[in-house]
């Protein structure tokens, strides 16, 4: 048990900490959305392009296709870092974290050559369609149909909750092709081209106010069967390579902002008035505060156990279906405490620029996306402690 | 940046579980809970044989001198045994005599606590039942070369079987630390009957109780140091006996999930048991996280360690009941039946909540960390 660096990791931070000190472009102050959004997109595409000439792109990914070989560790040092800094989202996120260790870890020689570089380079940006209406949480019940033709499958149906899509060159995409075989066997793999033909994307806009996800309809799509990713009516042997990929990402950047997120909720508590006082002197708001911190810290602890576990058996686990669950609702319950030491202010969309009230609404996503807490629980149940399927 | 158990530690947590599942069964624990002190001699000695009694004892004074790491994986197996006896009282004392004691007075109580051949317990709490060091209100009057003290301690574990007292008074400004054989004259001991049968607590009367000023500890003036740090020490040992407990309560729970059946099958597969095992999973796990982690961080000697073993406390003391509402829970009538061994962990949970300050006052401490400018 030694939970200070190593000098190995302790080198790899300072070297990435001097790059961005030189690197990071200027905070983002325009609007994301609206006209402003193209050029939005400009920037963040920018910054991944530097990211990657910088050498920093793909840092887990072997060094043959172009990665950087990093461990575990510092690949969360790299996501801390990212975080602390402030620096701005990566919009090549799911190339880089799921598409892209996905097509290494089963694509073809082919494959590999065509899409592992523009992935890093951000050149081209990936999206991910697996939910459907009526396939959520029951991911395996999609319905979206490809039918060989020849050389291609035709692809007919909708995706929903697609975080990307408007902007995305690329769909890794989960399809049925075989709607006679049980629900498990039946699904396949497909890398499509958003600019294909029959393609067209609906933005959702979300209670926050933004537009993460997207709805995507498909017609007669047609996609060459050189696009397969992994075996026909072998994809959900691929869906769950890729989910464990995204899951063993264990949240390491988002903690550094919760935790930036904490500290400016409780520096306001030290001056909002709360009964004549500093709310920070109530001592119910005390105890919710401290609280939060202390299950926040946990929470960095866990994480620090599941990597040192992670790095020594090498295979991503159900360890993230435990993170999942304990930071979605560690915000929840945070940014319900932030409500009540604000009073009606919270509720206000300028009052410090509208933070509180977006947090509050933005956690409330938090348990559905990703896997909602149901399901964490039933992996977790099933999983871990070995408990009969329920399902 | 490695979290994790070593090799040596995993070892010896092995070691521990087996001997305790061959000295401590369930069965011995409700012999010994029906006894007046709850403590076995014999299992005592084979424990100091084991060299737990002096794990954290310097060896120049006859004990191990290991991590508080290894210490806290001994303390999880004997939670998970539900070991009854002054243990944890003992291993309180000895902390703060190896902070606080002069070198004859380490030579020669915990030359004696790592042998096995004494015990020992703090009398902290009064009337208040404070862990505040502040609300120590008994007074050591300085007569002479002498103390003497009169008042009343409560809720001192094990004290009927620790063959020293180790009273903690005040002499207006500071703790003064001052050693109590039990058959001295004017200590009158008195049972507290309580939940938990396997860890007896007892109200300790000082009648002008007279203490030799050569005898106590930390006269050097750095009493209230030295009770700080063997209070984090004992506390982090208490928190790892909690996640041990719920360990238990979590695999029990989690088998008796699998072979109940209702409905034609087995109850741990609806998924409003499920999600009550995996909740609890999620809080042993946790638990286990900060306690390792306060371990770690006294051991290194860490700025804020205080507020560590804080965090592990605070969050131990939810765990632990929670976790035991859940097992009940999922075991239905049968986990609330005296013959049900849950019961014991049940209240286990409890004694241990409050023992060292609940989740309420850890939090306010950290609070004064970290909501405070």
């Amino acid at each position: 048990m030694d939970l200070n660096l190593t000098v190995t990791e302790e080198k790899f931070r300072n070297d990435f900490r001097a790059w961005l000190a030189v690197n990071l472009p200027p905070e983002w102050t325009g609007s994301t959305s609206g006209e402003d959004r193209a050029e939005y997109l400009r920037y963040l595409r920018e910054w991944q392009q530097k990211l990657f000439a910088g050498g920093w792109a793909g840092i887990s990914w072997p060094r043959e296709f172009g990665g950087r070989g990093a461990s575990l560790m510092e690949q969360a040092i790299f996501q801390e870092e990212l975080a602390a800094a402030n620096a701005p989202p990566l919009i090549g996120t799911i190339g880089l974290s799921l598409v892209g260790p996905t097509i290494i870890a089963i694509g073809t020689p082919e494959q590999k050559a065509r899409y592992l570089a523009p992935i890093l380079s951000g050149e081209e940006i990936w999206c991910q369609g697996f939910s459907e209406p009526n396939a959520g949480s029951d991911l395996a019940s999609l319905n979206t149909k490809a039918v060989r033709e020849d050389d291609a499958f035709i692809i007919n149906g909708q995706k929903i909750w697609t975080s990307f899509a408007q902007h995305a060159d690329w769909c890794l995409q989960l399809v049925r092709t075989d709607p006679h075989a049980p629900k498990h066997k039946g699904i396949t793999c497909l890398l499509v081209d958003m600019r294909s033909e029959g393609i067209s994307v609906k933005p959702l806009r979300q209670m926050s106010g933004d537009s993460g996800f997207n709805e995507m309809f498909f017609s007669n799509v047609r996609v060459p069967v050189s696009q397969v990713l992994g075996e026909v009516n072998g994809g959900w042997t691929t869906a769950i390579t890729a989910l464990m990929n995204e899951r063993a990402n264990l949240g390491t950047g988002s903690q550094v902002l919760f935790k930036r997120n904490l500290e400016a909720l409780i520096r306001r508590a030290r001056a909002f008035p709360r009964n004549g006082k500093p709310a920070s002197e109530d001592p119910l708001v005390r105890q919710k505060l401290a609280q939060a911190y202390l299950e926040l810290e946990i929470l960095r602890l866990n994480t620090n156990r599941a990597l040192t576990s992670l790095s020594k058996t090498g295979v991503p686990g159900p360890e993230g279906s435990i993170q999942k669950l304990y930071w979605s609702e560690w915000n929840q319950r945070t940014q319900q405490t932030a409500q009540e030491i604000f009073g009606p202010y919270g509720q206000l969309t300028d009052f410090d620029h509208g933070m509180w009230q977006y947090s509050y609404l933005r956690a409330r996503g938090n348990t559905i996306e990703a896997g909602t807490s149901e399901i964490q629980r039933n992996i977790i149940a099933e999983r871990v402690l070995g408990l009969p399927k329920s399902y | 940046m490695e979290f994790d158990l070593s090799k040596p530690q995993k070892l010896l947590k092995d070691s521990a579980r087996e001997f305790l599942s061959r000295h401590c069964k369930p069965k011995r624990v409700r012999e010994l809970m029906s006894t007046e002190t709850a403590n076995d001699d014999e299992l005592w000695q084979a424990m100091a044989d084991q060299g737990w009694m002096g794990l954290v004892i310097p060896e120049e004074h006859g004990g191990l001198g290991a991590e508080l790491l290894d210490l806290a994986v001994v303390c999880e197996e004997m939670g998970n045994a539900c070991l009854p006896g002054p243990f944890q009282a003992t291993l309180f004392s000895a902390a703060l005599i190896d902070r606080a004691g002069s070198p004859n007075q380490k030579a020669r109580y915990l030359e004696a606590i790592a042998s096995g051949s004494l015990k020992a317990s703090v009398a902290q709490l009064e009337e208040t039942g404070d862990w505040d060091l502040d609300a120590i209100n008994v007074k050591a009057v300085r007569d002479n070369g002498r103390f003497v003290i009169s008042g009343r301690k409560l809720f001192v574990p094990d004290a009927a079987s620790a063959d020293l007292l180790i009273c903690l008074a005040t002499n207006g400004e500071s703790p003064v630390i001052l050693p109590v054989s039990k058959d001295t004259e004017g200590v009158e001991i008195k049972s507290m009957p309580s939940m938990d049968e396997t860890r007896k607590l007892y109200e300790v009367q000082f009648n002008n109780v007279s203490v030799n000023a050569a005898d106590v500890f930390g006269a050097d003036g750095n009493a209230r140091g030295a009770l700080v740090q063997a209070t984090q020490v004992a506390t982090v040992a208490l928190c790892a006996e909690m996640v041990g407990g719920m360990q238990w309560i979590l695999d029990t729970t989690v088998e008796y999930a699998k072979t109940r059946q209702q409905f034609g099958r087995p109850i741990g597969s609806f998924q409003a048991v499920q999600h009550q095992c995996a909740d609890m999973l999620l809080m042993t796990e946790s638990a286990r996280s900060a306690t390792y982690f306060a371990a770690w961080a006294v051991t290194e000697g860490a700025p804020n360690a205080g507020t560590v073993v804080s965090i592990a406390k605070a969050y131990c003391s939810d765990a632990f009941r929670e976790v035991g509402n859940r097992g009940v829970q999922v075991h239905g009538g049968i986990g609330f039946t005296w013959e049900h061994d849950l019961q014991l962990y049940y209240k286990r949970s409890k004694a241990a909540e409050t023992m060292f300050g609940d989740a309420t006052f850890h939090r306010e401490r950290i609070a004064r960390a970290v909501v405070d400018d």
